[in-house]
């Protein structure tokens, strides 16, 4: 039963529809713009992974032929993977870019943070950036979250204010209307912003192979020594892997998520090019995160606690 | 049969995206609606759902509780209840969507309105027990005053009435009725059980007397409204881009989204509230040199000469500019905990410009279970909607909220610590209120 009072609208074929592509790219240039025209002291938060790499990639295109106006941010976990900061120092040189590194080996051999029994860096992380944003003074944060990766996530505004101790209250968010960001903050508090809150992992993949844009190697398969835990191939290395219980064995993995080396697991794939890893993520049963992050496993509200605490 | 990897195709070829909102109160079925959604479409990944079976099982439940998966906060798990808007994301071979998910309980005005304001189409859900309820009524007021473009009433529970056709009749009728009076476009009407998973994904077998599509089937194929012709063009200028480079060293411009209509090379535009006047000498569509650019794009603008534009200025055809005021009046929704007051002084920001503003009226609260106006009720509270006059510090070129919710629309902002107060719609407040278009003899005020 339709009734039509009035009809305002015709058919998807107009020549005026944008593509889902199209469109997300659009509002995230302009929430890029959004920032760059209202904060002070933004900064990207970079990893080198695929979603702070498009990030980046539109943040180029939102600002051209002009530089980006941003620095960037990088959480150096000290097990990160080579090939990764290799990728990262290649792609600030070749933009002119700044880059500031927060280091969590730094911040262990100095005492002040102390290595979790369980080998993890991931929620080490929390402490060198909140100190960094402060000490840098950065008034709005851009990280890589998508809405689509967790169900904490899927409640997150894309102006997150924080409070001086970066902690985000998911009780006190403001309401989010129209395309109409308030990013208004007392001096000490910031702002974290993602542009790529309406993307899916698929979205992320689509517009990389769209835009031709480069990834670190790690993405796609390749031969890697790698040892079982907790149901997760990680990387051996001198890490912490493997223990004398656990063996190293060669297979051929490829990596969904690029984080520390202690929590990040690869997956059996032979996925050697965008269009193979495209075809089998399409297909693929797990969640970007189900499959190859332990440090969302520890509980579970593990995402909401650490977003409280100040994690991105 | 489609083979695995012709599905994949089909699926990666979807390219358009419809953005569409719930709503509904809290015990007529709208998380097992969504829940069902988003399983029936396959869009729940096998460790997401045994998330959820443990997280059931571990609270001594049979059957797995589809609400877990869109309940993401501790509290909300906790209390069993939705406490915020969440944004979902799912995809068919023929569209991919965002859904607001918007929670129908204490706070449901302002949640609605904040999942309203970005959709192209609401879902109603109603129990087909207890037909039109006040609530229903709230819900296609909000619809109706955010100028959704489409209203799909869900007769939810038919399995509960029998899947009689005349109970789904009945509550169609009074709904479309009540609506199209609100000035609400487009009404669909479909009978469901979301429970038994009738008409949600899959036709009904229970319900062979009604011949529309399923609830799927309507998101899937409804119109997303592309008709740029009539609309007034608007580039809110968010940046100015100046690489002051070796290679670049004259660029200038005007960065921003195009929030209506369409512009051209060659065309003649205004700054506004300057008034200052160019000509369009070229569109940059992102890296992209192009002739003509349209609404949502992103795009940076280049004028022929160089005048004085910043960020906040408004760029319209200089045959098609909206008049400036300082004296705003609109309809607001209350989004804050205090109160919204005569006298009280706030910021107000309407697309990129934000300005020092006075609330200077209050004339009317809307009632909205049976829009009753409410004369002079001196302050609007949480979930208030109500009728504001606002007199702000510089003028702003504003459309009506019917005309454009891009640059109808504004926030009000609360000074001292950021708090976004109230979201404002400029203009008539419902779309059967609108008048003709008065006759354009006012100019505007530089």
């Amino acid at each position: 039963m339709t009734t039509s009072v009035d009809i305002v609208s015709e058919g998807t074929d107009s020549p005026y529809a944008l593509s889902h592509l199209d469109a997300l790219e659009s509002e995230a240039v302009h929430i890029f713009r959004e920032v760059a025209g209202e904060f002070e002291r933004p900064v990207i938060l970079f990893s080198g992974g695929k979603d702070s790499i498009v990030m980046l990639h539109l943040a180029l295109k939102a600002f051209a032929p002009a530089p980006v106006p941003f620095s960037l941010l990088h959480v150096d976990t000290g097990h990160n993977f080579p090939e990764v900061l290799e990728y990262r120092d290649r792609t600030v040189a070749r933009h002119g870019l700044r880059l500031h590194v927060a280091s969590v080996q730094e911040y262990i051999d100095a005492g002040k943070l102390r290595e979790r029994p369980d080998g993890t860096r991931n929620p080490l992380q929390t402490v060198p950036l909140t100190e960094a944003i402060q000490q840098h003074r950065f008034d709005a944060v851009f990280g890589g979250g998508r809405r689509d990766e967790e169900k904490a996530r899927a409640k997150e505004r894309v102006f997150s204010l924080r409070d001086e101790f970066s902690q985000w209250d998911p009780r006190r968010q403001r309401p989010e209307l129209w395309q109409l960001y308030n990013g208004r903050h007392a001096p000490g508090e910031h702002v974290r912003v993602f542009p790529l809150s309406n993307w899916t992992e698929l979205d992320v993949w689509q517009y990389i192979q769209r835009e031709k844009i480069e990834l670190p190697q790690i993405y796609f398969a390749h031969e890697r020594e790698v040892f079982k835990r907790s149901g997760m191939w990680l990387t051996a290395g001198e890490w912490g892997g493997p223990k004398e219980s656990e063996t190293p064995q060669k297979r051929l993995v490829r990596y969904r998520t690029v984080g520390d080396m202690s929590c990040t697991g690869a997956v059996d794939s032979d996925a050697t090019t965008l269009d193979a890893v495209i075809a089998e993520i399409a297909a693929s049963r797990l969640t970007e995160r189900g499959a190859t992050r332990a440090d969302d496993k520890l509980s579970e509200a593990a995402m909401e606690d650490r977003k409280r605490e100040g994690y991105f | 049969m489609t083979s695995p990897t012709e599905q994949l195709a089909e699926q990666l070829s979807a390219t358009t995206l419809l953005r569409f909102a719930t709503a509904g109160s809290v015990d007529d079925g709208k998380s097992t609606l969504v829940g069902r959604l988003l399983h029936d479409s396959k869009s729940v990944l096998a460790d997401q759902l045994e998330a959820v079976e443990h997280a059931s099982r571990s609270r001594g439940q049979e059957t797995p509780d589809l609400a877990l998966l869109t309940d993401g906060l501790r509290a909300e798990r906790e209390q069993g209840i939705t406490i915020d808007v969440a944004y979902r994301y799912f995809a068919t071979p023929r569209r991919r969507f965002i859904l607001a998910d918007t929670p129908g309980h204490v706070q449901y005005t302002r949640n609605m309105v904040t999942g309203a304001s970005t959709a192209e189409l609401a879902v109603v859900l109603v129990d087909a027990r207890n037909g039109v309820v006040e609530q229903t009524r709230r819900h296609a007021a909000v619809a109706a005053l955010l100028r959704v473009p489409h209203v799909v009433l869900a007769v939810n529970k038919m399995d509960l009435v029998d899947y009689a056709e005349p109970v789904f009749a009945k509550i169609a009728e009074e709904f479309t009725a009540y609506a199209a009076s609100l000035g609400v476009p487009e009404i669909t009407a479909i009978p469901i059980s979301a429970l038994a998973g009738d008409n949600v994904v899959d036709p009904s077998a229970n319900m062979d007397w009604y011949g529309g599509p399923t609830v799927l089937e309507h998101l899937e194929t409804v119109p997303v409204s592309h008709d740029l012709t009539g609309c007034h063009a608007r580039l809110p200028v968010q940046y100015v881009i100046r690489p002051q480079t070796a290679e670049h060293p004259d660029y200038r411009g005007y960065a921003g989204q195009i929030a209506a209509g369409t512009f051209r090379v060659g065309e003649s535009v205004t700054v506004l509230p300057s008034g200052r006047t160019s000509k369009v000498s070229g569109i940059d569509l992102l890296g992209r040199s192009v002739d003509v650019a349209w609404t949502p794009q992103s795009v940076t603008l280049l004028l022929e000469d160089d005048i004085d534009v910043s960020r906040g200025d408004l760029i319209v055809p200089s045959d098609d500019a909206p008049a400036t005021t300082q004296d705003i009046e609109a309809t607001v929704c209350h989004v804050a905990d205090e109160p919204l007051t005569v006298g009280q002084r706030v910021l107000l920001k309407h697309t990129t410009r934000t300005v020092k503003a006075i609330v200077k009226e209050i004339p009317s609260r809307l009632t909205l279970d049976d829009l009753s106006q409410h004369p002079e009720p001196g302050r609007l509270v949480a979930n208030d909607i109500g009728r504001v006059k606002v007199r702000t510090a510089e003028p702003l070129a504003l459309d009506s909220y019917a005309h454009s919710r891009r640059t109808g629309s504004f926030l009000l902002i609360d000074p001292a610590d950021g708090t976004t107060l109230a979201a404002g719609m400029a203009g008539d407040a419902f779309a059967a209120e609108d008048k003709a278009p008065a006759a354009d003899d006012e100019g505007w005020d530089f």
